[in-house]
Parts: structure tokens; C-alpha cells; sequence
């Protein structure tokens, strides 16, 4: 389980460009939620998954991941709690690394790292095993180099070794939004099945309404860098976007003027 | 052609600048980190080896102190970058610019002469071999010792967590890396090695000076991007093969043509062919690959 509670978060501080990017967020993800979180650009979505994955510190307020007060850790210290999958599909997986070599850092997330090989033949079942699942022949490029693969093909490496050891929350950042709509389709559908099978915690920020109803078991929405509104099980069955849209509406007496939103 | 004495002496030099090859691979390679600390690095380490053979130590003993104080001194320029958040080149000068002053401390003179005093090299002359070629073997089997030990380590928990640190520095910390801890012992034991270095420099040439690091670095890289035109750096080993060729290829190039009578060539020349050898070393790849596409584009 993970709780934020009232996180706040100023950039640039004290100048002209002073931008509140988390202004009070609470939310509290329980065992095996599947939350997926959106809101317009600057709604505070990447602010708020970087600090609970430690890439920015919040000003105030306190995360708590599985009863471990996180909010002064820096990132590799909570890497063993918090498990990511970036946007930039590159940014997931080193390329200069063979396939091997990266699945074998991840299987060591958030563990002490010893003096002996990294690239041990224990894991090589189990590495075969996962890639193979991915239906994409990796499972016999076990020590081709990273560089050597597709976008989508490291993006669905990188959810592998997010998933390679357990953690209490998965961190997901529009990680189908610089893929192909094809490819996308492919990268999402792994993640709700991964996510399903490995009853894995998760948190995805999306771009897209759409996106947000059709996975996940709760979805929350983020405006000014606060939670606006936030419906799971009876309420969320059967919702579209334009009831989103009408929800939002109604609960801020805004409306939605990012185009981006109803796209996808 | 070369003398046999001008070829040994070649091969010595080109081995003990091997390791600094193996630094600087550390450093700008694997860590992306561009570290100058090595100019000030390599006579730190034939300071404290000349400094505790003259006290009468061991001389492997003086050598190890050596690698220690070179260690000591990547930890400041990367703890000057990893905590105080001072750009990692300029954290190298500023180390470098201090050791120049520690260096004469620890020398308490600008030189140390070390004619007469017992070295690693003494106990090897009594093997019969030809004198130019005792230091040789010796430092043959210093760098495939190196060369075995840093192969084990690239290869390990910690040196895969190192060149991740290096080459995705986000996703090192999403794996639960501590990046700044990584760099630290990197820089460390990438000077550690150029310690060692200019240990055996100083024994070998007999001598340690304040000024023996002048364009240590300059040399390292020649001998890095040399290597790296010979022997595609694809995999770790093969890099750190890449090291010492390009390395000896260097001190051979510098042998050949300060011998070459017609090209008049003298040794004050060094460091002018030293920068047409490193500027060949960058282009030359380039050259050689357009050269490739043009005749494939040909065929086609």
C-alpha cells in the first residue's frame, strides 16, 4: 500500500517563473489497485509519479510505502519499493548493454550488489522464460545488445524488468506515448497482463480518457496538482469520456481545454 | 629502424601507459566522466613509490602506497563533483592544480633520484634475461594481472551497476543504483590504477619528478582512441585489449619517428607529434568507414 498525503511542490521558488506543480495531492493506492491517473498538461501527473519514485523531493507533506515513511529518500534508496517504466523508451534499459546484462540489473533492484558475476546461468531460465511470454523472439537474443532492439521492443523489455522482482507499487509514465499506435496497443496489453497475472500495485498516468476507462480498476484525475476527482468499481463501470468530461465539469466549473485529452 | 634498446624501451613505456589507458577507459568510457585528475595522479604515485623506497619500505610495499594515494585523489575530484555538484572537468583541474603542490610536499623537492635504490625491477635482473627486456616481462605481467582483475570487475554485480551508472544514469537510480557512490569508486580506481602507473615509471626511468605528468592524459587518450581504431572496443575484454595495443602502438609511432633520420624529428618534437598521432587516431576511423560506404555504394 502507498499513501501520499498533501504533497507540496514549488519549482523555482522565489523567481519569476515560481510554478506550484503539487498543490496539496493526497491519494492512497491500496494492495493490488490498478490506479490510472490523468489530467491536462501541468495538471502535475510527472511531478507527482517523480516524487513518489524520489526523482524529486516534495516541499512538504509525507509518502509512505508499505509502512516505510519514503519522503526524504533519494530514488536508488526507494528502488527496491518502487518499480518504473519511463515515457522515452530508451530511458528504461541501457543500450550499450546486452539484453542479459539489463535483465540482470534489474533482478538486483533495490539489493546490495556484490563482487561476483552479474550474469549468473541460474537466471537464464527464468530470463528465457519471461522474454518468451513477450512473443517478440527475444528469448534467443539473450546477448544481443539493447541498441540492437525496436522502441517497443525495449519498452516491453523495460516493463519485464520492472516486473523481474516484486515491489509495492509499479510506476507507470505514459509509457505507451512515444510508441507507434500498433506497438502501443501491444505495450499496454502486456501491462494489464502482467499487472493481472503478478497481481502487481500500480499507478499509470496516461494522456489519454480513453485509455484511462478501458484499464485499470480505479481512475484518478489530476487538476492544479490536486486530485479533482477519483471513482473505482460501480461508479467507473460503464463510464466514457464524455462523462468524465461532464464529471470534471461539473465538480471544478471548468472546462476541459486541452485538446489532448479527448484524442486517442 | 629501431635499435633493440629504442624497441624495449618502447615496449616498457607503452606497457606502464597500458594501465593509465586502462584509467582513462574507466573514466571517459565506461563512467562518461572526463577526469584531468590523471596529469597530477601519475607523479602522485611515483612520488609516494620514490619518497618510501628512498626511506628504505618495500618497494611493492611503496608501489601499493602508491595506488593508494592516486585512489585518494580520484575520491576528491569525484567527491567534488558528486557532492559539491562541480562540473566533473573542472573537478579534475582543480585536483590537478592541487596535486601539483602536494607532489612537491611529498617530495619535499622537485625530484627524487632512485639510482642505486632496490626497486620492484632489482630482483629480476638476476634471471639472466638481456637488461631491456627484464622490465618488459615484469610489466607484462603486471598489465595481464590488471587486465584480469578489471575483466573480473566489469563482469560483477558492482561493475554492471558501474557502467549502467555511466551509460543511464536514471535508470541506474530506478534500479537502485547509488549513481554518486558509483562514480566515486570509479574515479578512485581509475587514478588508483594511474598511481600505479607512475610507480613504476619512477622505477623504471630511476627517477620521480614534479613535472613527469605533464600530458599524461593526452598520451592516455592517444593510447585509448589508438587502440579503439585497432580493435573494435565491442565488448569489455576487447577494450581493455584496445588499452595496451593502442598504447605500445603509440610509444612504437613515437619510437619510429623520432628514430626515422629523414624525417629530422627530435625529442622536443614529442609533444607536437603526439597531437598529429592522437588527431590521425580520431579521424582515421572516420575516414576508413566513409572510404567502406563509398565502395559498397559502388558495388550496389
Amino acid at each position: 500500500m502507498i499513501s501520499a498525503t498533501d504533497l507540496r511542490l514549488t519549482f523555482g521558488k522565489g523567481t519569476p517563473l515560481e510554478n506550484p506543480a503539487l498543490r496539496g495531492m493526497s491519494l492512497t493506492v491500496n494492495q493490488g489497485e490498478f490506479v490510472t491517473v490523468i489530467g491536462s498538461n501541468g495538471a502535475g501527473k510527472s511531478t507527482f509519479l517523480n516524487a513518489l519514485a524520489g526523482e524529486v523531493i516534495v516541499d512538504s507533506g509525507t509518502i509512505v510505502v508499505d509502512n516505510l515513511n519514503v519522503t526524504k529518500l533519494p530514488t536508488h534508496k526507494r528502488a527496491g519499493r518502487v518499480a518504473r517504466v519511463f515515457q522515452d523508451p530508451l530511458a528504461g534499459t541501457c543500450e550499450g548493454l546486452s539484453i542479459e546484462e539489463n535483465l540482470s540489473l534489474a533482478i538486483k533492484r533495490g539489493q546490495r550488489r556484490s563482487l561476483g558475476t552479474a550474469v549468473k546461468k541460474q537466471y537464464m531460465e527464468q530470463f528465457r522464460e519471461s522474454l518468451s511470454s513477450l512473443n517478440l523472439g527475444l528469448e534467443n537474443r539473450l546477448g544481443d545488445k539493447m541498441g540492437l532492439l525496436s522502441g517497443g521492443q525495449r519498452q516491453a523489455v523495460s516493463l519485464l524488468m520492472a516486473s523481474l522482482t516484486p515491489s509495492a507499487i509499479l510506476l507507470l509514465d505514459e509509457h505507451t506515448a512515444a510508441l507507434d499506435p500498433k506497438t502501443a496497443a501491444f505495450v499496454l496489453e502486456l501491462t494489464t497482463k502482467i499487472i493481472e497475472e503478478q497481481k502487481l500495485t500500480a499507478l499509470m498516468v496516461t494522456h489519454s480518457m480513453k485509455q484511462a476507462l478501458e484499464v485499470g480498476t480505479r481512475t484518478v484525475m489530476l487538476h492544479q496538482g490536486q486530485v479533482v476527482f477519483d471513482i473505482a468499481g460501480k461508479d467507473r463501470e460503464g463510464l466514457e469520456v464524455k462523462d468524465l468530461l461532464e464529471l470534471f465539469e461539473t465538480q471544478r466549473g471548468l472546462s476541459v481545454d486541452d485538446d489532448s485529452l479527448l484524442l486517442g | 629502424m629501431l635499435s633493440n634498446i629504442a624497441f624495449y624501451g618502447a615496449l616498457e613505456t607503452g606497457l606502464i601507459y597500458g594501465l593509465v589507458a586502462f584509467g582513462i577507459y574507466l573514466s571517459f568510457r565506461v563512467l562518461d566522466f572526463p577526469d584531468l585528475t590523471v596529469d597530477g595522479s601519475f607523479p602522485l604515485g611515483a612520488a609516494v613509490a620514490a619518497v618510501l623506497i628512498i626511506e628504505g619500505w618495500n618497494p611493492w610495499l611503496a608501489t601499493g602506497c602508491a595506488v593508494l594515494a592516486g585512489m585518494a585523489a580520484g575520491a576528491v575530484t569525484a567527491i567534488l563533483n558528486v557532492k559539491l555538484n562541480i562540473l566533473n572537468l573542472l573537478a579534475s583541474i582543480l585536483t590537478m592544480i592541487a596535486l601539483y603542490s602536494v607532489n612537491l610536499r611529498v617530495m619535499g623537492r622537485p625530484n627524487i633520484a632512485l639510482l642505486g635504490e632496490d626497486t620492484v625491477l632489482t630482483p629480476w635482473y638476476s634471471l639472466g634475461l638481456e637488461y631491456h627486456q627484464v622490465p618488459v616481462l615484469l610489466f607484462v605481467i603486471v598489465i595481464f594481472i590488471s587486465l584480469i582483475l578489471l575483466w573480473r570487475f566489469m563482469k560483477s554485480e558492482t561493475g554492471l551497476a558501474m557502467r549502467a551508472t555511466g551509460a543511464n544514469a536514471r535508470m541506474a537510480r530506478a534500479q537502485g543504483i547509488a549513481t554518486g557512490t558509483m562514480i566515486i569508486l570509479g574515479v578512485a580506481v581509475s587514478n588508483g590504477l594511474v598511481g600505479l602507473a607512475g610507480a613504476l615509471f619512477a622505477q623504471s626511468q630511476g627517477a620521480a619528478d614534479v613535472t613527469m605528468g605533464v600530458g599524461v592524459i593526452v598520451i592516455g587518450l592517444a593510447s585509448l582512441i589508438g587502440g579503439e581504431a585497432v580493435i573494435t572496443p565491442s565488448t569489455v575484454v576487447r577494450a581493455l585489449i584496445a588499452c595496451v595495443v593502442g598504447a605500445i602502438i603509440y610509444r612504437l609511432a613515437i619510437a619510429f619517428a623520432l628514430n626515422a633520420d629523414f624525417l629530422g624529428l627530435q625529442a622536443q618534437d614529442l609533444n607536437l607529434i603526439t597531437a598529429v598521432l592522437v588527431t590521425l587516431a580520431i579521424v582515421l576511423p572516420g575516414i576508413r568507414t566513409s572510404v567502406a560506404s563509398k565502395l559498397t555504394r559502388k558495388k550496389a
